[in-house]
């Protein structure tokens, strides 16, 4: 076990995954420098000009390369430095990458990660911060990852590399400094399974990347007021472990589930979709919802704070959840 | 057969010239069968055009790559692909060559190393890129054959594509079929230099030729020629091929923005006439001519026959096929 940073954690795992499998490859912009993250330290050095691509500004053939290769045999990890820039190159990710397996009938696969910084909180504003996970899960054909500490991170982006199918790995960028004791060697993390963070029987908070530590925070003061909170990690967004959650909600009856992504058509109106269709004569309460507003990311801090979700938000919703005298659960009485 | 006395190099061309045969009146047979509502979806037909994909077909080997356009049915045809099975697709019949899935616009042979037709203009420069990437850190020799018009020239994958492949010295040939249309707009009313791929490409650092795209012996030398320079090592080369489609831009348009006068002069310069013209010159027998002629038209009224006779899809299959593993769940 090592004390690793996440991003040391993306680097290391990149590593690892470079010298189990010689076909896989590493193409962005200033990653031979170690990238503007510092996710790609000392790649450069350990592997050489042949595994490692420094590519000129553009996204579009970044995205597109790595799809060519992965057609080729090869397993490209590319970067978009922040996941913004995905706009830039949509169409790859979208149209190409997305498509090429099912329209060719199967002849063509593409086993590659595109993987970048995402998400808000550091000030980099409206076009530098924006968590758009959501916008890949408007997509059918991409797997979708993001991982919320670097032990998931190793394990997640190990799993990502090694998955015969495109996958998306969202890192937050405001998580890049945290540390946690990483196993060593071996550690994939099987995409499409939520983890139970903390168990508790009275509100399940389903969080993703940064915002599972808001609902561990959320927890944890939500003792204060007795409620007992469990905490659920989503992991992956697709494949979704639509079960674990709805297994978890027909326990508790009660379900924040908290997104940065703005919440107008967020991540969590997909999974409370679900609740509703399929736990509806479970909940005890209406499905509550903290996402990042809708609205764009401004820079000053306490703006900032006020469009992303926050702890808070995440304790008021829960709260109002689980008070039996309150509107919420006078909803579900009338 | 050809007469036994040819020899190989004339056998070669009369073959050439065969596959451009088989592949008008396989783009005849489609349009025709567009018309009798048969084909689902748009049809990007080629005629006119045959010599290119054709040509650089001829050059490329087995193992090498190509990628094409929506308007991609001569350049799968060009490396191998079964006509019965690309057919069936544009029909959306069992046995098509997608499954049903892509039609007309994605037609694909990974088996022959065709990989893919692409309908966003200018998306496939980069994925060209990325197989001449595969094939430069594994060290093979294969090459890369990247399709497109004159009217993808103007979209930014085009700049990244061939800027990416000029400065990591890709081993991928840019073949630009300079139709002078895009779909509806001249080509020259929206670009101001006269060559609208080859005149960018030295900005790039990419060496760039023009060919007469009508003549499929030109165009098979000048990229054989840059064919080998990538297999050596030596780097892409962009080549404009100048050409005219005889059609609309798909089969639906009738293409009343072009005067008669310019499509019959068009018509004239036909890469079919001029290849065949060619043969008669190096004594090819009117005989063995029309032998080809005959032998391709039967064959595509067999191949249509065949694919209209043949069952519908099993429509399960819509569902299925678009993880790897065959799946296609997105949750559990
Ligand atoms: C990004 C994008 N923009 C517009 C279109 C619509 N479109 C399809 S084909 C075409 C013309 C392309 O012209 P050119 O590259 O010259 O190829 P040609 O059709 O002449 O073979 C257009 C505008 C498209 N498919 N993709
Ligand atoms: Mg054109």
């Amino acid at each position: 076990m090592a004390q690793l940073t996440y991003r040391a954690a993306v680097a290391a795992t990149l590593a690892h995954e470079m010298r189990r499998d010689e076909n896989v490859v590493l193409i962005g912009e200033d990653i031979g420098a170690g990238g503007v993250f510092k996710t790609t330290k000392g790649l450069l050095e350990e592997f050489g000009p042949t595994r490692v691509w420094d590519t000129p500004i553009s996204e579009q053939a970044i995205v597109g390369a790595a799809m060519g290769a992965s057609m080729a045999g090869l397993r490209p990890v590319a970067e978009i430095m922040f996941s913004d820039f995905y706009a830039t190159c949509w169409d790859q990710v979208a149209n190409e990458i997305a498509k090429v397996h099912y329209m060719t009938g199967g002849q063509l696969s593409c086993p590659l990660v595109v993987r970048g910084a995402n998400g808000g909180g550091l000030g980099f504003g409206a076009q530098h911060s924006q968590a758009v996970e959501n916008w890949a899960m408007c997509v059918p054909g991409i797997k979708i990852a993001s991982p919320s500490s670097a032990a998931e991170a190793v394990g997640l982006l190990a799993a990502a590399i090694r998955d015969d199918d495109p996958v998306l790995v969202f890192e937050h960028k405001a998580l890049y400094g945290s540390r946690e004791e990483c196993p060593d060697g071996e550690h994939v993390v099987a995409l499409g399974q939520a983890a139970v963070l903390r168990p508790g029987s009275d509100v399940t908070l389903v969080g993703l990347a940064a915002t599972v530590g808001l609902c561990r925070q959320a927890a944890e003061q939500l003792t204060g007021d007795s409620v007992d909170a469990e905490v659920i990690d989503l992991r992956t967004l697709v494949p979704l472990d639509a079960a674990g959650v709805l297994a978890s909600v027909r326990r508790t009856g009660r379900v924040v589930l908290v997104e940065e992504n703005p919440g107008q058509l967020g991540w969590g109106a997909g999974v409370a979709a679900i609740l509703a269709e399929e736990a509806f004569l479970d909940l005890r309460t209406p499905v509550a919802r903290v996402s990042g507003r809708n609205i764009p990311i401004p820079v000053a801090k306490g703006l900032e704070a006020a469009v992303n979700p926050s702890v808070e938000r995440v304790v008021a919703a829960a709260r109002s959840a689980c008070d039996t005298a309150g509107p919420a659960a006078e909803m579900i009485r009338n | 057969m050809p007469g036994p006395g040819m020899l190989s190099e004339e056998r070669a061309a009369l073959q050439r010239y065969e596959q451009m045969v088989f592949i008008r009146l396989f783009e005849d047979k489609v349009d025709a069968l567009y018309r009798q509502g048969q084909v689902r979806g748009p049809a990007h037909l080629g005629q006119g055009q045959e010599a290119i994909a054709v040509g650089v077909g001829s050059v490329l080997q087995p193992g090498d790559y190509s990628i094409g356009t929506y308007r991609g049915h001569a350049h799968a045809l060009a490396r191998g692909t079964p006509a019965g099975a690309v057919l069936r697709e544009l029909l959306g019949r069992s046995g098509g060559i997608c499954g049903g899935k892509g039609g007309s616009m994605h037609i694909t042979s990974l088996e022959h190393g065709y990989m893919g037709s692409y309908a966003i203009v200018g998306a496939h420069l980069p994925i060209a890129c990325g197989l001449a990437w595969a094939s430069k850190i594994k060290g093979t020799d294969q090459v890369t054959a990247c399709f497109f018009g004159d009217g993808t020239t103007n979209i930014g994958a085009f700049h990244e594509a061939i800027n990416l492949a000029a400065i990591w010295g890709l081993p991928v040939v840019f073949v630009c079929e300079n139709n002078s249309y895009m779909e509806y707009t001249p080509i020259s009313q929206v670009t101001s230099v006269p060559q609208p791929a080859a005149d960018r490409a030295p900005a790039y650092g990419l060496p760039s030729v023009t060919v007469d795209g009508n003549d499929v012996d030109a165009v098979r030398e000048v990229v054989g020629h840059a064919m080998e320079t990538a297999r050596g090592g030596g780097g892409p080369t962009l080549v404009e091929a100048t050409t005219y489609r005889h059609g609309g831009h798909s089969a639906a348009d009738p293409a009343d923005y072009r005067s008669e006068t310019e499509v019959a002069s068009w018509k004239e310069r036909d890469p079919l006439l001029r290849a065949r013209a060619a043969l008669a010159a190096d004594g090819v027998s009117e005989e063995d001519l029309e032998v080809v002629t005959a032998r391709a038209s039967a064959e595509t009224q067999q191949i249509a026959t065949a694919a209209l006779e043949a069952p519908a899809l099993d429509v399960e299959s819509a569902l299925v096929g678009m993880w790897s593993d065959g799946s296609a769940q997105w949750r559990n």
